[in-house]
């Protein structure tokens, strides 16, 4: 509810023109009264409906959004003022057209006169309310989809750099170069399997979904790449009903839950361990799960339990979902880690 | 020195085994006369490794399994006889900005993966000419850099002091004032919290505990241990030069590690 003081001053100056203007075509149709009059009495009762309006709106409720109340408030507000500004402002021009002697020319018939000054009057706050309106509400809804453009940039970048964890990375890029002079084949396998968890990456995020096969060869991708570094202490198995295949799902959403088994369950372990992914359907859901048989994390106490990557899996499903997916984490001490998300099946 | 050069020993301390052997071959080629003793995969192991085969230098990755660099070599100075010269170290890391900042500000070597030959001639030479002048190379050097190691990588205190430790004994929970508590000891998964006549177990870390004890009440004299300051009544030092803590109250002594026997000097 705070007013802007720069915000203000433009306003008045948009109102101290839109009066000038009415006070013009006034004088250009009725030319004999004087432009002086004209003026006067537009002025006094555009700037009073004006001062009416655009300051006491700030104080009702329903304002807080666009700066404007909605609904009956909001007309009654624009009535209300357009009232008292044709009022006070006839009583002012009255006053001021006698001080400074601005009538000329014949009187004109007072019921003509109330009736245009009325029409005029009416017409005129109309417009102006709603050219403030609109322009109020044009500047909150932009303010609106830049906030959201920033937080969906925001998003993006934040998963670019989970998934490109630089451990990781550097690490890989360490087992590339030992491979090259030892094992130019199987060097040249790694790459292919780093090029298209890069690819994948990078895919994911602009992609919003993908099939559920491209998801497992990508984690394959992921996984055959750890298992080149981590040798025999890492071994895994992947499960894909062949009817579940084409089934759409964010891309890269089991690669963060894959990685946290691998570096908070089977790292920490000396001899490493073994992690299972599975897709099932129960009825009318998809059920991925991850399970390992590490270390297992320290239930809530530990924090881990939901480190960055898991909580970008979570905001992910809820975005997508609402309340249709759900995720589950459960770990012990020394029982592994079993990770399962349900998903609305995509028929 | 020449023919010291050509004895030296070595030992590798790292998880992935493409990376160990790509390591070892990168030595062979900037330093022929390193003889590597040994090679590991996990922190527990190189400590081991080290005792028994008392290397010239030490390649430690900081991230392994179980037990990391770091700690392994806190360890090892722990555990390292008393008349032998300690070895150098130079600590393998893939990224870890935190990691690489400590080292410098410690002046402690170290090698970025993957191991660039012309990086790792620097370390190399650095290595060689503490070795030549290793009398020079106090113990008590490397204790102070790997305390300003392990003090730089563990987490700023930033919560409110604890008031109670909470355990669950059975189905009740207890709750132990921090004043009544005379030392914090790890016991495998668990942290024993004791006091003068009972103890309980908690399951939360040491790691995790330290940040919230005020640090001039409660020292920390071991890797494991951490102890009321004004509960201990003395400390004796065996033949050895290893420092234990009588205590006030509890019959049994508590051992401090060599890292930190610098707490307690005469005023």
């Amino acid at each position: 509810m705070t007013i802007d003081p720069v915000a203000k001053l433009r306003h008045l100056l948009q109102v101290l023109a839109f009066c000038l203007a009415i006070a013009t075509l006034q004088y250009a149709f009725l030319p004999e009264r004087g432009y002086g009059v004209q003026l006067a009495y537009s002025l006094c009762i555009g700037l009073i409906t004006w001062a009416c309006i655009d300051f006491p709106r700030h104080f009702l409720p329903s304002s807080a959004e666009t700066g404007w109340p909605q609904g009956l408030a909001g007309a009654a507000l624009v009535v209300a003022g357009i009232a008292i500004g044709y009022f006070v402002g006839n009583l002012l021009g009255d006053f001021l057209c006698v001080k400074f002697g601005l009538y000329m020319g014949p009187r004109p018939d007072p019921v003509v006169q109330t009736r245009h000054s009325v029409l005029i009057t009416a017409m005129a706050g109309i417009t102006g309310c709603y050219y403030f309106y609109s322009s109020a509400r044009r500047s909150h809804l932009e303010h609106k989809m830049g906030e959201a453009q920033r937080h969906a940039r925001e998003a993006r970048l934040k998963l670019l750099e989970t998934q490109l964890e630089p451990h990781m990375l550097f690490n890989t890029l360490a087992n590339l170069r030992a491979l090259i002079a030892l094992d130019p084949p199987r060097a040249q396998q790694m790459l292919d399997h780093m090029i298209a968890y890069l690819r994948a990456t990078l895919e994911a995020s602009r992609a919003t979904l993908h099939p559920l096969e491209v998801e497992f060869d990508r984690l394959r991708d992921y996984l055959a790449l750890m298992s080149i570094r981590m040798g025999p202490r890492l071994a895994y198995e992947l499960t894909l009903p062949s009817e579940l295949a084409a089934q759409a799902v964010p891309p890269l959403l089991l690669q963060p839950i894959v990685e946290n088994s691998i570096r908070h369950g089977l790292e920490p372990q000396l001899q490493g361990g073994r992690i299972d992914v599975r897709a099932r359907r129960e009825g009318t859901q998809l059920v991925l799960e991850v399970s390992d048989n590490g270390v297992g994390q320290g239930g809530e106490g530990s924090g881990d339990g939901g480190g960055f990557g898991l909580s970008q899996v979570r905001q992910r499903l809820a975005t997508l979902y609402g309340d249709g997916a759900a995720y589950e984490f459960q770990s012990a001490p020394g029982t592994g880690a079993r990770t399962r998300i349900t998903l609305p099946l995509s028929s | 020195m020449k023919e010291h050069m050509n004895t030296a020993t070595a030992l590798i301390a790292e998880d992935e085994p493409l990376l160990a052997q790509a390591l070892q071959a990168e030595l062979e080629r900037v330093w022929p006369g390193l003889r590597i003793v040994a090679t590991v995969g996990d922190g527990a192991a190189a400590v081991q490794a080290a005792l028994l085969h008392r290397p010239d230098v030490l390649f430690f990755d900081i991230r392994m399994p179980g037990q990391g660099g770091l700690e392994a070599a806190a360890d090892l100075a722990d555990a390292w006889p008393h008349d032998a010269p300690f070895p150098a170290l130079v600590f393998v890391t893939a990224y870890d900005q935190y990691a690489v900042q400590a080292f410098e500000a410690q002046a402690i070597d170290y090698v970025l993966k993957p191991v660039q030959a012309a990086r790792l001639q620097k370390t190399v030479d650095k290595v060689q000419g503490l070795l030549a002048r290793r009398e020079a190379r106090t113990m008590d050097a490397t204790l102070e850099q790997l305390r300003g190691l392990l003090s730089s990588t563990s987490p700023a205190p930033q919560q409110a002091p604890l008031k109670v430790i909470q355990a669950s004994v059975g189905n009740a929970l207890r709750l132990v004032p921090v004043e009544e508590i005379v030392y914090f000891e790890a016991a495998d998964k668990y942290v024993r919290v004791v006091t003068g006549e009972h103890e309980v177990l908690i399951r939360t870390p040491l790691k995790e505990l330290l940040p919230q004890l005020d640090a001039s009440t409660f020292w920390q004299v071991h890797r494991g241990t951490v102890v009321r300051a004004t509960a201990i009544d003395s400390v004796l030092r065996d033949e050895a030069g290893k420092l234990s803590l009588v205590l006030k109250g509890r019959p049994e002594k508590l051992p401090v590690s060599r890292l930190y026997a610098h707490l307690f000097k005469a005023m």
